[in-house]
């Protein structure tokens, strides 16, 4: 189960009236390197990871939720009172049809999140080796993000996130390693 | 030289409905031992690297795994 703390991990100052930002940054939302597929990503992968390794996976799970309301909190602040002719300039027009200023977990090229952006091969390698890739997708999008942004209040938000990027790869990366040492050799012959 | 299987003992609930599996085991191929190939690594004969899928028995990953390795499950 979980607690949940009415604050945001890092926060979040939008201090430009741009709804084109909320464009890109739903891309972390719903895209397929997002925090939504992160979260649900290594929370599913779990169940079927050696012991050791467990406790990680839903610490690293649950932070990317974390995430994902910074990410929201972001997109929500760019477009709440954007006019309709606002998020048409801002290139929002289809989602504005689709959602009025909802948010929607989609990508920034409007395709709708799918669990096929992650998988779970039950092989423990296999799995965090996929989670590291994932790490540093979403660090890369952050890049992008902060170099098409000119808002440095933003910028400062998204800086924190890329650099939890970096934390939680370093912490998969050890999760391999820990995953190759030699142990429990004792009990077979 | 690295095993290429390890094993786990996963946590078992009293309230399991199924028997337990009291051991389980995963791959850990040589590749990721390895880093960057060094050179002038041993090598098999052509035929058996042929069949094998490899030149050299240090990335030589026979799966599953060899049966002179049996699980203990208890």
């Amino acid at each position: 189960m979980w607690y949940y703390e009415k604050k945001l991990e890092y926060p979040v100052k939008v201090s430009t009236c741009n709804p084109t930002l909320a464009k890109y940054l739903i891309e972390q939302y719903g895209g397929a390197d997002g925090e939504l597929a992160a979260a649900l990503r290594y929370l599913n992968q779990r169940y079927t990871i050696p012991d050791k390794v467990i406790g990680l996976l839903t610490d690293i799970g649950t932070e990317e939720f974390a995430h994902l309301e910074m990410i929201a909190t972001m997109i929500y602040k760019l477009t709440k009172d954007a006019t309709p002719e606002m998020m048409k300039q801002a290139g929002l027009d289809p989602h504005y049809v689709n959602h009025d200023s909802a948010l929607f977990y989609h990508n920034a090229a409007g395709a709708p999140w799918t669990a096929t952006y992650i998988q779970a091969k039950g092989d423990p390698i296999a799995d965090l080796y996929e989670d590291i890739a994932a790490e540093e997708k979403a660090r890369a999008t952050y890049q992008w993000i902060i170099n098409l942004s000119d808002d440095p209040d933003l910028n400062d938000g998204l800086k924190y996130l890329r650099e939890r990027e970096v934390v939680h790869s370093q912490r998969f990366r050890e999760a391999v390693e820990i995953l190759k040492e030699e142990r429990d050799k004792k009990i077979f012959f | 030289m690295h095993t290429l299987r390890k094993y786990y003992h996963p946590y078992i609930s009293p309230f399991d409905p199924c028997p337990p599996i009291k051991v389980k085991g995963y791959e850990t191929p040589p590749n990721l031992y390895m880093g960057f190939q060094p050179p002038s690594l041993p090598q098999f004969e052509p035929k058996k690297a042929l069949a094998y899928g490899t030149l050299w028995p240090a990335l030589y990953s026979p799966y599953p795994s060899p049966p002179v390795r049996k699980e203990v499950n208890e």
